[in-house]
């Protein structure tokens, strides 16, 4: 199948181990790999699968102490397997470039955009002289699609937006115009709408004729820009073809729990994590899922409001800073949680959904508006009579772990949220908050920092019901997780709400997820709500520009969501 | 003594709200490497050496045979004898007591003054800690030993004066550690979120706040025994701390100097127990901090 | 672009801050000598018993007049270099430290120099580096840090002067009288500093943006050179101030070592004699050369980081 000088990258049998030998542990078995001039093929897999080990290993950089072997690895028709580091050096950089995630850390923080761009040409020598050198990068950075480059190529990277910061570290990869571009996970710390402009660019490189491999573990954008993808679990390719076959008639059960697994308008009103997308005899792949009980008849009927609202939120508003370059984080909020509602809030970074949760909680002050909790003033009031609803009114934070006492192992954590009691009484009720949660109670011995994801984020929900709150502020509690362990997670909240009745305030990205969880959704812009109502009624139908935008963003200007299974019966 | 710690082991005893006993302590010796084991050990046997010379050693400190002077280290005389007959081991055994005796106090004082002015400084509002930050710069601007200079011309000689000089002079080493600890802490989500959970200002500052700023102070101090140490041994030996006869190492190497050219024992110990001393405190002060990367 | 402002107002702060501090630095001493029990002519007297001497002190210090008055005659006097003179060495002090300066200023400089090159020697050519060459550097450090200067002047006393006559044993004379006394002060001092830049070294080498920079064709050597020195130098300058510091007080016990003439040994021969006024002089000089160099260096340090410069 392999023609020498057809391929830009030809891998047979790649395998990169670590440890002593005799007791090696096998990080990334048995890889096969080809990409050809203009073709994108996508690696995907969850964290620990060995994606970004087998792209870095293209470059001879998998690392220190780590035997990378291969059957085959041939680079541009040339045996990569031979290569001195003089040779690899040769070719990063001229033959193949690297597009990390985050620019503001893969990208020198003192040093400017231009000596940046320009530093690949410098060390290849590439260029007759200096002049040539910075027009060159002043074209590359042009091509990256950014604004004014002469004036950004005096800039430092924290000066630039996320965006831009990225079209940066693109344009400094592309400069010497390598023929393969390896981009690990490129837009993940993108907002929506940049993300999509990114990807349009990358999509033109394409175009244009480089190779590219494309790392994610974002299915439907390697659906949107894929023509080929590997699916790798734990070092090893589970499933691997053209990007329709794969991600419409996978063949490995993982593949196929992975793509149903994925929250979205589809999955609404269903468990997640159960779900499971089978065979059947026609060849099509359809996913099953388990409706949940009784959902319009449940506590969370959002028919009418029988009591008045747990939250009430009346024209909150918050700036930073003075004079004409304060920042406007929050103008004329208004609206209100309900018993028993999931509440989704969704927008961009620099929306105010941050500042208006801090609101929320108390943790801030609102210039002006109030806003009333249980019916009781809840802003503007001195923290001590606040303190006797604080039960009511619990937050899981984005990063447990920063949120944990480094000192404490989980019981302490948990038990934090408790009142006072005496020591049986509290082990009995640890016990059971933990099993609420689905965490064996064994974990109460042990610290947060040898807990994976996935666990951490359970703890923290455990010390939220501990108080046994009407309401919960999830700030993006899934963002960071694997797809699987995400749905896992929404499932247990969705189980929580069921079971307890607590309402839950939503704030999220990832418009999927809130699609898929929330009752009612309210869409900031600019420290606005600029549209809010019903879920499903307002992602069918989006009145307000911004919110149809971010749709479009989300759904990747196809209207066919590519992820083409189908809900059975 | 390179060691990646172990993530996934649960929480090194004695450390924290773990149980502490002599089994656990054990365990935890058992994991650590064996540079950071052998400097623990060496600080036990210092210890006791400070506090029982006599144990290892019959011989009197303050007095010798003149007729056995200058002999070379043998049988004998382990360290051989100094111009006066007496025995130099002996003597090292003694003077341990001062180097590091003094040397704690010293840390005494400027761990005491320094986590309080820093935590002071780092809790309080721009206008306090910008007066203590200048009171850290004007502090270090005067170094230990010619800030131990003033006070001996001022106070006169003695152990008591250079440990506040040096103690005084390190203050603002603590302090500057403790005060950006106190600030990152501040500012950590496990203390803003603290109210959540319904916790008064003064709750969360005690049980959250200062345990976590504190937590690494006995790390850096332990790091510092060791420039303490050089320190007073320093001072003495330029004159400025205990007087001779006094066995202090210090003291040892201002005499052992003149005699150099004749007895090279004289120089060499009371020298070489300094620095063993030091390397201990910092080989281990090393091993501590590394464990703490991973936990804070 | 950039705009110069947000610099220039941190580095006039610096400035400012620096100006404040050698003034509380002058202040504290001025009290110190106040706080003492008994009366300032007989503190300045020290040993000496000579008649005339403490009114001739009074007059000179200004002792009857009021403290406020004494106080800014104390501080005007001292922004002027006017130290006032030493009773037991007869003479203006400004002219003893003026005529010992040289020696102690040369050695302090070349030990310096030493220290630094040698510890970015080391850090450069093994931070990140796993193997017998980093693990070998790490030990001399530490070895070399826990080592005290009089100690390692003695012993190399005892190597190159006594068993091998290389260097001579004390005095002044000639560039070989300044090699044993230059590597004492800057070996533990190299030491330290070697650590430190190490760690801030390898602590960047963790940071994404060196797979990047390696991503681009990019050597070991020429990493650390155009990238990662830079970052580590940043905790580094601010470690200058301390160099400085640490400099002064080793060449006095340096001094007092190898029998050299300088600063050193005249502060200590003023602590041993009570000679109040020099000692007192020396010390807010030292204090003064301490703000000055750290100041210097913070301003680098904003100069360096663009990080500071933009918010």
């Amino acid at each position: 199948m392999s023609q020498a000088p057809h391929w830009l990258v030809d891998v047979a049998g790649l395998q990169i181990s670590t440890g002593p030998r005799g007791h090696e542990t096998r990080l990334v078995q048995d890889l096969s790999l080809q990409i050809a001039a203009g073709e994108c093929v996508a690696l995907v897999g969850e964290s620990g699968s060995g994606k970004s080990l087998s792209a870095r290993a293209l470059l001879g950089l998998a690392g220190e102490g780590l035997r990378v072997q291969a059957e085959r690895l041939q680079l541009a028709g040339e045996n990569a397997l031979a290569f001195s580091t003089r040779q690899w050096r040769q070719r990063r950089g001229t033959l193949a470039g690297l597009v990390m995630q985050d620019a503001l850390v893969s990208l020198d923080p003192l040093r400017t955009i231009g000596q940046e761009v320009e530093e690949t040409l410098l060390r290849h020598r590439l260029l007759p002289n200096r002049a040539a050198v910075r027009a060159r990068a002043l074209q590359a950075l042009q091509e990256a699609g950014m604004d004014h480059p002469e004036q950004r190529a005096t800039q430092y990277a924290h000066q630039l937006s996320g965006g831009l910061r990225q079209r940066a570290l693109i344009a400094a990869a592309m400069a010497a115009r390598p023929r393969l571009l390896i981009a690990d996970e490129p837009t993940t710390a993108l907002d929506a709408t940049v993300q999509a402009q990114v990807l349009a660019l990358l999509a033109q490189r394409v175009q244009d004729g480089i190779g590219l491999l494309l790392i994610s573990h974002d299915l439907a954008l390697v659906a949107r820009m894929a023509q080929r993808v590997i699916v790798l679990r734990h070092g090893q390719v589970v499933d691997a073809g053209p990007t329709d076959q794969v991600l419409s008639r996978p063949r490995h059960a993982y593949t196929r729990q992975l793509l149903a697994s994925v929250p979205s308008a589809a999955s609404r009103g269903h468990w997640l994590a159960s779900a499971r997308a089978e065979e059947w005899p026609d060849g099509q792949v359809l996913i099953q899922r388990t409706a949940l009980p009784g959902r319009s008849a449940g506590p969370a009927a959002t028919a009418q409001p029988q009591h008045e609202p747990l939250i009430q939120v009346q024209q909150v508003s918050k700036h930073f800073g003075r004079g004409p370059q304060q920042h406007k984080a929050l103008q004329d909020v208004t609206f209100d949680l309900q018993r028993g509602e999931v509440l989704g809030i969704v927008g961009e970074s620099g929306s105010g959904k941050s500042t208006c949760a801090r609101i929320l909680l108390g943790l801030q002050e609102p210039d002006s508006g109030q806003v009333r909790l249980l019916g009781q003033p809840w802003s503007g009031v001195a923290e001590p009579q606040r303190r006797a609803l604080r039960p009511q009114l619990q937050y899981i934070p984005q990063d447990p772990l920063s949120s944990f006492d480094p000192r404490y192992d989980v019981a302490r954590i948990v038990a934090e949220n408790l009142p006072p009691q005496d020591k049986p009484a509290r082990q009995q009720r640890l016990a059971q908050l933990l099993d609420q949660v689905g965490l064996p109670a064994a974990v109460l011995a042990r610290h947060p920092r040898s807990l994976s994801g996935g666990q951490r984020q359970r703890v923290a929900i455990a010390r939220a019901l501990a108080a046994q709150p009407a309401a919960i502020v999830c700030d993006e509690p899934v963002s960071a997780l694997d797809i699987h362990v995400q749905a896992q997670v929404l499932d247990l909240l969705t189980e929580l709400r069921l079971r307890l009745g607590t309402a839950l305030v939503f704030i999220s990205h990832d418009l999927g997820v809130v699609q898929h969880i929330s009752d009612q959704v309210l869409v900031f812009h600019q420290g606005r709500i600029v549209e809010q109502g019903e879920a499903s009624a307002l992602f069918a139908a989006p009145s307000h520009p911004y919110t149809q935008s971010l749709l479009a963003a989300a759904q990747h200007g196809s209207p066919q969501a590519p992820l083409a299974l189908r809900r059975a019966a | 003594m390179n060691t990646l710690p172990d993530a996934s082991v649960p929480a090194t005893a004695g450390l924290g709200a773990s149980r502490f006993s002599a089994a656990s302590l054990l365990r935890t010796l058992a994991r650590w490497p064996w540079g950071a084991v052998l400097a623990a050990v060496f600080i036990a046997v210092l210890a006791c050496i400070t506090a029982f010379p006599q144990s290892l050693s019959s011989d009197d400190p303050l007095s010798g045979d003149i007729t056995q002077g200058l002999v070379p280290p043998g049988a004998e005389h382990w360290f051989g004898t100094d111009q006066l007959g007496r025995d130099v081991f002996t003597r090292v055994l003694y003077g341990a007591r001062y180097s590091l005796l003094i040397g704690l106090a010293a840390m005494a004082i400027s761990v005491s003054a320094g986590v309080l002015l820093g935590v002071a400084s780092g809790l309080g509002g721009r206008w306090r800690d910008e007066g203590i930050t200048r009171l850290f710069d004007v502090l270090s601007a005067f170094p230990a030993v010619l800030l131990a200079l003033l006070v001996v011309t001022f106070l006169g000689p003695g152990l008591f004066n250079i440990a506040l000089a040096i103690g005084i002079a390190g203050i603002p080493k603590f302090g500057r550690v403790v005060r950006s600890q106190t600030l990152l802490v501040r500012r950590a989500d496990y203390v803003t979120h603290a109210v959540i959970y319904g916790r008064s200002r003064l709750d969360t500052l005690l049980r959250h706040l200062l345990p976590n700023v504190l937590v690494a102070v006995p790390v850096i101090a332990t790091i510092n025994v060791g420039s303490a140490i050089i320190a007073v041994s320093g001072l003495s030996f330029l004159g400025l701390g205990p007087q001779p006869p006094t066995p202090e190492w210090g003291v040892m190497l201002a005499e052992g100097r003149g005699i150099l050219r004749v007895a090279w024992w004289a120089g060499m110990f009371p020298g070489l127990a300094i620095t063993s001393s030091v390397l201990a405190f910092s080989v281990l002060g090393q091993h501590l901090q590394r464990s703490f990367e991973g936990r804070l | 672009m950039q705009s110069p402002h947000p610099v220039l107002k941190a580095a006039l702060l610096r400035l400012g801050s620096a100006l404040l501090v050698m003034w509380l630095a002058a202040s504290a001493t001025i009290v110190a000598l106040h706080a003492l029990p008994g009366r300032i002519q007989d503190i300045l007297a020290g040993d000496l018993e000579l008649p005339g001497l403490k009114e001739a002190i009074s007059a000179e210090w200004g002792l009857d007049r009021s403290l406020p008055e004494q106080y800014l005659d104390f501080i005007v006097r001292t922004a002027h270099g006017d130290f006032g003179s030493s009773y037991v060495m007869r003479q203006p002090v400004s002219s003893i430290i003026g005529s010992q300066v040289l020696p102690t200023v040369t050695l302090a400089l070349l030990a310096g120099a030493l220290a630094t090159l040698i510890a970015l020697t080391l850090a450069t050519l093994t931070a990140g580096r796993p193997g017998p060459a980093r693990r070998l550097a790490a030990t001399l450090e530490l070895g070399s840090a826990s080592v005290p200067v009089f100690w390692l002047g003695i012993l190399l006393l005892m190597a190159f002067s006594f068993r091998l006559p290389w260097f001579p044993v004390s005095g002044d004379e000639g560039w070989r009288a300044l090699v044993l006394p230059t590597l004492t002060l800057a070996l533990p001092t190299a030491g330290i500093l070697a650590q430190v830049l190490r760690e801030a070294m390898e602590k960047t080498l963790e940071q994404p943006f060196v797979t990047t920079v390696r991503a681009r064709g990019l050597g070991e050597l020429a990493l650390r050179l155009r990238h990662v020195l830079r970052h580590a130098l940043l905790p580094a300058v601010t470690l200058g101030g301390w160099l400085v510091g640490s400099l002064m007080g080793g060449a006095v016990i340096t001094e007092k070592v190898f029998g050299r003439p300088g600063l050193g040994t005249v502060t200590l021969n003023a602590v041993l004699s009570q000679d109040v006024p020099v000692v007192l002089a020396v010390v807010l000089l030292a204090a003064f050369v301490y703000v000055l160099v750290s100041t210097a260096l913070d301003l680098l340090y904003l100069a360096i980081d663009p990080r500071l410069q933009t918010p």
